[in-house]
């Protein structure tokens, strides 16, 4: 509220310059309530028409810190007017009136008003109304204190990604993929994470991927350098460091994405979502994080991340995380990479070899992803990457054409989408070696390395629930990243859990997924992320093959790429089953998806992301 | 001389108004509200309020004149009159304005046009009245810069 800037500005200062918005119908009223109102050293303003007055406090909420309308007006009841400022800015509002009936007062408190005044109204009844102000401001930093409170997980969960088990990644995750999906947008996780976190490093979840690529699209790719993003950026305990380091990824990213043209627009979009799916990834452990990752902004950070060193790669090292590894690279690019090679097979391999190591922690960083890979790697999904290439995406997700949909665009919103593209592609395009690229796109935003998802992922924010990347990237990668994805999804999700990895490992050979794995790492960053988790992977275990259509990619579709991409594709990434909480099949929203699957991530346990499962 | 005189006869006839209680306290706080950065504030919310009121008179005129008529709409215009004259601080037409309220109430269609005309009257007179004030109020700002 402005009364807090104003404070904030010169304590002293407050009231004088608050801002009012004098509202009545009658000229001679409003003239002397405009006079008083000055007098009292207010900065006001007036209108006679309540459509007026909504309109401009509708255009910048920040405007006024005071409403005092006349409750008598021609083109609109005051006591609605009072109604509609209390619900859509919630700003104090006084009530003015030539009528004292108690029973209108009555009527005008029970609305919300904050006070009652009788016309003619008096200077001094006007002197002591800043007292209003100060109360609601003073309510809300309550409100909003308690609300903060609990990010601080997040933080946590998504560096231990790597860490442990899924299991506690997972769990951590999901701590820490609920505060965020509660506030995702809430700047509190982006500031806790770092704040919160034991260690030192810096989590790119989301929310911060995103805030970061609003920065960097703001001064231009060219001309963002670290200290500008910082300042824009404006999150507290973020240094230079963290942003340059997060930028040289992002870089990488979008060069991959570049590659694998179409999408990279949405790429760019999703990368801004993606990445902060990208960061959940991370802390998707597992594959099933992937898949968040990739739907959401967390593939971004996966893929930004480069997987391949920064954490989530590091994490790739289990196979799981190969798939990611590939990934790294703009996101599913690097399964792309691995894709290319066409064959499932090949790319898991490949993928696997991302991996190596990089487990840095970074990959938290925002390469939720490697955390998923490693679980994948302790779930000893690796094997399975291998494998998935080989399944048949049909078994992916049956709805991934949702995946397709959720094209990475976006996927952040829908994990889900990217995934579920995935998957379908993966039941589908097993066969369909062409849908399936796609689906591999998608496989990968299910927090798999995919760097498509990456891609995808900026656009997933939403998808970062973890679900994206639980979408387990089924990401076609062609079954690279199937396996990445798995190990994705889990990583990302995170919270899930071990991120069953999530199955993304969709990549079920059949994909070509190469490119569609982009895509699909566009869509399934935010399908993967549902996928991931929606639905029970079913197939196989851990890869399960979150059926990534019924992630309801539609949801989140925003970024996604072009979530039909990635559905096609099929994320291959399994979902991983989503453990208690199956992701709910396409149950609306893809968000739910995606929470779902991060959910289920943690269920995943990524088991041996069994990517090879689902596959 | 003349700007003392003026000043006395103005003074004067502002006691009037409020002896005879047409003006309430109201219209002193109109009177503080004058200063350097708003030297004829009172004369323009007066006259603000004469331009507005007319029109509502007439509103209310045609409402009373029309069978059957609406008394909710005739409150609704007569609680704006009384909102506006109330913020000048014209007293007898305020508190006309809420006895022709209670007669609306009562649906007494008699009593409320009988006691618009009073309400029309004062409402005239006034004006008048305040209408010299600030034309003395004129001169004798005139008379004091000679």
């Amino acid at each position: 509220m402005t009364v807090e800037q104003i404070v904030s500005e010169g304590k002293d200062q407050f009231p004088i310059g608050m801002r009012v918005l004098a509202v009545d119908d009658d000229p001679t009223c409003l003239l002397l309530l405009g006079t008083l109102l000055r007098r009292c050293q207010y900065h006001v303003t007036t209108t006679s028409q309540a459509k007026t007055a909504l309109k401009m406090l509708r255009e910048n909420k920040n405007k006024f810190d005071l409403v005092i309308s006349d409750v008598h007006m021609p083109d609109m009841d005051g006591f609605k007017l009072l109604e509609h400022v209390g619900l859509e800015m919630d700003l104090p509002v006084i009530m003015l009136s030539a009528n004292g009936d108690t029973k209108l007062v009555m009527k005008g408190i029970t609305h919300g008003a904050c006070d009652y005044l009788l016309k003619p109204v008096r200077i001094e009844e006007l002197q002591n109304i800043w007292q209003h102000v100060v109360r609601r401001k003073k309510k809300d930093r309550c409100n909003s204190g308690s609300k903060d409170k609990p990010h601080p997980d997040s933080g946590e969960a998504a560096g231990i990604g790597n860490v442990d088990n899924n299991g506690k990644l997972n769990k951590k995750r999901k701590d820490q993929n609920e505060d965020e999906d509660d506030e995702r947008d809430e700047n509190g996780h982006d500031n806790e994470d770092p704040s919160a976190q034991k260690k030192p490093r810096v989590v790119w979840s989301v929310e911060l991927h995103r805030k970061f690529v609003a920065a960097v699209n703001q001064l231009g790719i060219d001309k963002a350098v670290p200290k500008k993003i910082l300042e824009l950026m404006n999150v507290e305990k973020l240094t230079r460091e963290n942003v340059a380091s997060h930028l040289q990824k992002f870089r990488l990213y979008l060069k991959r994405i570049s590659c694998v043209a179409n999408q990279q627009a949405n790429m760019a979009a999703a990368l801004g979502t993606a990445d902060s799916a990208y960061l959940r990834m991370g802390s998707l452990n597992g594959l099933g994080n992937f898949h968040t990752l990739a739907g959401s902004d967390q593939l971004h950070n996966a893929a930004f991340r480069s997987f391949p060193p920064s954490g989530v790669l590091g994490r790739l090292n289990t196979p799981a995380g190969l798939g990611i590894r590939s990934l790294p690279s703009p996101g599913t690019i690097q399964l792309g990479h691995v894709q290319n090679s066409g064959n499932p097979t090949n790319d898991l391999s490949k993928l696997q070899s991302f991996v190596p190591g990089n487990h840095n922690t970074n990959i938290l960083q925002g390469m939720p992803m490697s955390l998923e890979l490693d679980r994948l790697q302790h779930n000893k999904s690796v094997g399975h990457i291998g494998e998935l290439p080989t399944t048949d995406s049909t078994t992916v997700f049956p709805g991934s054409g949702s995946l397709v949909d959720a094209r990475i665009t976006g996927f952040s919103n829908n994990p889900l989408l990217g995934v579920t593209s995935n998957s379908l592609m993966l039941e589908g395009s097993s066969q369909q070696a062409t849908s399936h690229t796609s689906v591999s796109a998608i496989g990968f935003q299910n927090g798999n390395a995919l760097s498509d998802f990456t891609s995808i992922a900026p656009a997933s924010n939403q998808l970062q629930d973890s679900k994206a990347d639980s979408q387990g990237q089924a990401s076609p990668i062609n079954c690279n990243a199937g396996q990445i994805i798995r190990s994705a999804p889990q990583e990302w999700n995170a919270p899930r859990k071990d991120a069953p990895y999530q199955s993304h490992a969709l990549i079920n050979s059949s994909i070509p997924i190469n490119s569609a794995m982009i895509q699909l790492g566009q869509c399934l960053d935010r399908n993967n992320s549902i996928f991931h988790r929606t639905t029970d992977l079913d197939s196989v275990g851990p890869l399960n093959f979150v059926d990534p259509l019924s992630i309801k990619h539609s949801e989140g579709d925003n970024y996604i790429m072009e979530p039909s991409v990635i559905e096609k594709e099929g994320y291959l990434m399994f979902q991983p089953r989503p453990h208690g909480s199956h992701v709910p099949d396409n149950t609306g929203s893809l968000k739910d998806l995606a929470s779902a699957m991060m959910k289920q991530e943690d269920d995943f346990g990524c088991n041996g992301y069994s990517l090879r499962t689902s596959i | 001389m003349d700007g003392y005189g003026m000043q006395n006869q103005i003074a004067c006839i502002r006691r009037s108004l409020f002896d005879q209680g047409y003006l309430d306290e109201q219209f002193i706080q109109l009177e503080e509200l004058q200063d350097d950065a708003n030297p004829n504030f009172v004369q323009e919310i007066v006259t603000l309020f004469y331009t507005d009121s007319t029109r509502l008179i007439q509103n209310i005129e045609l409402t009373l004149n029309s069978r059957p008529i609406n008394f909710s709409k005739l409150d609704d215009y007569m609680h704006q009159f009384k909102g506006s004259s109330s913020s000048i601080g014209a007293k007898k037409v305020t508190s006309e304005c809420a006895v022709f309220r209670q007669y609306c109430a009562a649906g007494n269609a008699e009593a409320c046009i009988r006691n618009f005309q009073h309400i029309k009257q004062e409402h005239a007179i006034l004006r008048k009245k305040l209408e010299f004030y600030f034309q003395m109020m004129g001169q004798a700002a005139v008379a004091q810069t000679r």
